[in-house]
């Protein structure tokens, strides 16, 4: 072995940042897809996350073929176009000490899949929700997804015949316990909010905006490179530390929010709006609605509610996952049968 | 009075829906039970919750068929809706039981025996609680049946304690309302009719349940521990019965529970979801009827093509589209055989009774895991909603078969393992399940788009052929645990009849009843043992009768067995009504009067 790669670095885990990754990409080059695959692949082994104890899920779309590209030695799921959050829900159930990292399109769940995704809000299960919003279908060949703005044109010029779908909006609406929305392209900013969804309890929706280099990354569409530069506004710079690290930053009293997580780790919010606080659910819902009035798009942390229970608790899940549970637990005694039977004799 | 007709009639009750009727109905079914007497108990409601009539017909036989009757003896009409038509449609010479209040034309009971009771006055002079009079006021009729055809009052007693979970003010008012009709036609109603109920030996060893519960049941049994489910009339009161099993005997002292109930936001979630937990590794199942089945085309695929174990509970009804809801029909088979796009094949298990409902229930487990796909529990709205005198419930035979999983040690010996590989020739891969080790080389991606024996993406076309090839192959191998078919008589008969399900009850008796000497064989799964297609070829003509319009066993047998499918006639029923023996004895002999 080469000196270099001795050298090469671990996580506290043992493994390098390559055990992250996956099988070759097949993207177009330039999608922004690839980014948040990368930027997931960093965020795993800064966290130093275990590959057994994650599911990754999917469903149908360019976006949803991602899962195949990082965290190789990862269980995945590649479910129908749509569907994905049934499939996780169900793998929750069976095993909530498995987390599933869920991957999708704006088409996957604001189209056809927006009613699990509605309901998998509602259930609240520990789960990443990764939405790779490109504002339309890319591997349909670019027609327009239901997040597609109204004033955004397709390549030929052709205005979408109805209006977006807000995920972030709806999902906050919803009672989801973690919303943020950042940009394939920040990794300073998508990295430690994916690290951050990682430690949250509950359900972790990010929707990021990831332009369609092939379908819709001109500069008359919305979900462009050059149009979110130009209309992103965010209200904190982030910073996660991780619960097995203890640095301690000075900060001038007033300038930070911290956030402590589930697991321990810590999301530092360095503030850039005084009274922006992602704690407080009307000032979320109101930043969201006079952004998007303003033609801005609002990204970073959006609101994080750590009261929520889990589906897990709300279900009384036992301790031991319901796949592990063995015949003498699962099926009643013979005595048992044999009582139901005298029951039914009357 | 002409001689007395002793356990051989049929009492039907007419009433509005949702007025309290059922408790009164089921009353008189569980008394005639507690008597010895196996009747059969039809409930044939509305889609609708309040004010649509139903009919619930109590059916007594000499051998106590389970079967519906076309004959009515004894009508009880006590809905101001339908009086009309129930009387038209009674034969004359029977019995009518009226309701003085509704003032019905003396002229329409010529011809008939009738008792006219004073129902509402009664209900108003003698239940003073007025909050209560609406519900008690049906036990009335009960009191009437009772006195007027010979349910012995001790048994309707025991009846209404079991009911009432034994408590005894309960036992107190209803005992009571149904006293008020015992008196009333004590004192005012003059036997003149010749049918009597009396105690008899149909009973003993038997128990009552519906399909659906034994259903439910018979998942807990076999090891289910997620249950997703959206409602749907037939098949709600199977997801009930999961619910109330679950909490009755899978709930540790601590409350934690060794289960799951996902209520769905709808049948693509439910069978998503069944999905997911099966691929974890659990033991999961779906309840449904035919418009859920529909929806969960796409992900019946998924199951097939990615090879993950299901098993779903489709309680049949009226199609296609809303058809009648509360009706049955046998008319999701070719839908369930073939479901999904593409080539595809999902294994039946076909029950015809209660008891094999809970058994076959159990073993659906056994076959999802053995061959790792959807597998479906075929029952139907007869089977699934009325409540039957049926064998008892038997212990399962054999522990729970989780099929192929790989452990280590497993993986060790194989030492380059694919996901999809068929390692021991019968088409059945080893499946590795997250979080159970951490050993990297189990892990995979599973997917619906091509893939090899290693799970890669694949498109390469010789790859897919050979894997749909290993499908067809490993589903093929489900006859080995499969129900084996039931055969009645010797087998050399000239006729061979097949059938399946809860018709199996109006066949054998209409075989019974008939001269005719066939034999008869029951399926009870599908893809077809090979003793099908052997009884086929040992008998001159094969008659399959069936609930649906197009013959979809028969057409299935055609397909499986094209070298007979000239000699596979049809007898088909598809109007709702559960069969009955008549009509099989008619339809019978006229097709086989036919050359
Ligand atoms: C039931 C069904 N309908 C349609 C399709 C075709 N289809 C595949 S991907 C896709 C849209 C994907 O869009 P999105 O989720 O935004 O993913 P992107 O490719 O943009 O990343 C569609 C319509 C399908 N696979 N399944
Ligand atoms: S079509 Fe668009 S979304 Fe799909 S890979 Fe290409 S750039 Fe990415
Ligand atoms: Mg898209």
């Amino acid at each position: 072995m080469s000196e270099s790669a001795t050298a090469q670095k671990t996580n506290r885990v043992g493994l390098t940042k390559e055990d992250y990754g996956g099988a070759p990409s097949t993207m177009c080059k330039g999608c922004g897809h690839d980014r948040i695959s990368e930027a997931v692949i960093q965020a795993a082994f800064h966290l130093g996350v275990e590959s057994h104890r994650i599911v990754k899920m999917s469903g149908i779309g360019c976006s949803s073929k991602t899962p195949a590209y990082f965290l190789g030695r990862t269980f995945g799921l590649n479910a129908t176009h749509g569907r994905m959050p049934s499939f996780a829900t169900g793998s929750y159930v069976a095993n909530s000490a498995l987390m599933p990292l869920g991957v999708s399109g704006d088409g996957d769940t604001a189209s056809i899949g927006i009613g699990q995704f509605v309901h998998l809000v509602r259930r609240n299960p520990k789960m990443v929700y990764i939405v790779e919003n490109n504002g339309v279908y890319g591997l349909t060949k670019g027609q327009f997804s239901a997040t597609a703005d109204r004033e955004s044109p397709s390549k030929r010029g052709a205005l979408p015949s109805e209006g977006p779908i807000d995920l972030c909006s709806l999902a906050l609406d919803l009672g989801c316990s973690f919303v943020a929305r950042s940009f394939s392209g920040d990794k300073k900013q998508l990295v430690p909010l994916i690290e951050a969804a990682f430690s949250h309890n509950g359900l972790a929706f990010l929707d990021v905006i990831s332009p369609c280099v092939t379908f819709n990354n001109h500069d008359e569409s919305t979900k462009s490179y050059t149009y979110h530069k130009d209309h992103e506004v965010h209200y904190h710079d982030v910073t996660f530390v991780p619960h097995f690290e203890h640095i301690d930053v000075e900060y001038e009293p007033g300038s930070v929010q911290t956030v402590p997580l589930h697991d321990g780790s810590k999301l530092h919010l360095k503030k850039l709006d005084a009274a922006y606080d992602p704690t407080d659910f009307q000032r979320a819902a109101h930043a969201l609605r006079e952004t998007r009035a303003n033609r801005q798009i609002l990204t970073g942390l959006i609101y994080i509610n750590k009261g929520t229970p889990t589906f897990a608790e709300t279900l009384k899940l036992p301790a031991t996952p319901l796949a592990s549970l063995d015949e003498k637990t699962l099926r009643p005694s013979r005595e048992a049968l044999d009582k139901f039977n005298a029951a039914h004799r009357v | 009075m002409s001689k007395s007709v002793v356990n051989d009639f049929t009492l039907n009750i007419a009433t509005p829906n949702g007025t309290g009727s059922q408790t009164s109905n089921t009353i008189i079914f569980r008394a005639l039970y507690h008597m010895g007497i196996a009747a059969a108990a039809k409930n044939l409601f509305p889609s609708n919750i309040q004010g649509l009539p139903t009919w619930f017909s109590i059916r007594v036989s000499a051998g106590g068929w389970q079967a519906r009757a076309e004959q009515c003896e004894i009508l009880l009409t006590l809905n101001p809706a339908t009086w009309n038509q129930d009387i038209a449609n009674h034969p004359r010479g029977g019995v009518i039981v009226d309701n003085t209040d509704y003032k019905i034309p003396e002229s329409r009971f010529e011809g008939y025996v009738r008792y006219s009771v004073p129902f509402e006055s009664l209900a108003l002079k003698h239940l003073r609680d007025a909050k209560l009079r609406p519900k008690l006021k049906n036990l009335i009729y009960v009191g009437v049946v009772a006195q007027l055809f010979g349910i012995e009052e001790e048994s309707v007693q025991a009846t209404i304690r079991a009911m009432f979970a034994n408590k005894q003010e309960l036992f107190d008012v209803n005992w009571e309302a149904c006293k008020i009709g015992i008196d009333y036609a004590k004192e005012n109603l003059k036997k003149q009719d010749p049918y009597r109920f009396a105690r008899a030996n149909q009973t003993a060893g038997k128990i009552l349940i519906d399909g659906n519960d034994a259903c439910g049941l018979g998942a807990v049994y076999g090891g289910c521990t997620a249950f997703t489910w959206y409602p749907i009339t037939p098949a709600s009161s199977l997801g009930e019965a999961v619910i109330e099993f679950f909490r009755k005997y899978r709930t540790e002292k601590d409350g934690t529970r060794n289960y799951a109930v996902v209520q769905a936001e709808d049948e693509l979630a439910a069978i998503g979801m069944v999905l997911g937990a099966g691929w974890a590794g659990a033991r999961a199942a779906t309840s449904t009827s035919g418009p859920g089945i529909s929806l969960m085309g796409e992900n019946f695929g998924y199951g097939y093509y990615a090879e993950i174990p299901a098993v779903v509970f489709d309680v049949q009804r009226v199609g296609p589209s809303t058809g009648l809801p509360t009706r049955t029909q046998q008319s999701d088979l070719l839908l369930v055989a073939f479901h999904s796009h593409g080539d595809t094949s999902f294994p039946m298990l076909i029950p015809a009774n209660a008891a094999e409902c809970f058994e076959f229930a159990w073993r659906a487990f056994d076959v999802a895991d053995r061959y790792q796909t959807p597998v479906v529990v075929m029952s139907d709205l007869d089977l699934g909603m009325n409540t039957w005198v049926s064998e008892p419930l038997v212990y399962p035979d054999r522990p729970f078969d989780r099929g192929k999983i790989l452990t280590p040690e497993k993986l060790a010996q194989l030492e380059k393992w694919g996901r999809y590989k068929d390692v021991d020739g019968d088409g059945i891969p080893y499946r590795s399940i997250a979080g159970r080790t951490q050993d990297s080389r189990f892990s995979y991606f599973t997917r619906g788009s091509g893939h090899d024996e290693n799970a890669v993406y694949s498109e390469s076309d010789q790859v897919y052929a050979r894997n749909l090839d290993r499908l067809a192959r490993k589903i093929r191998g489900t006859v080995q645990v499969l129900p084996e078919p039931v055969l009645a008589g010797k087998g050399n008969a000239e006729v061979g009849i097949i059938a399946f399900g809860s018709t199996d009850h109006a066949v054998r008796e209409a075989l019974a009843a008939n001269e005719t000497a066939a034999d008869y064989l029951r399926l009870r799964a599908y893809p077809f043992h090979d003793s099908v297609g052997e009884f086929i070829a040992g008998h001159d003509r094969v008659v399959v009768i069936e609930q649906n319009q197009q013959g979809q066993m028969a057409q299935l047998l055609r397909m499986a067995l094209p070298e007979h499918a000239p000699k596979i006639e049809s007898i088909t029923y598809y109007g709702g009504l559960p069969l009955s023996a008549a009509f099989v004895a008619r339809a019978l002999n006229g097709t086989l009067a036919k050359v």
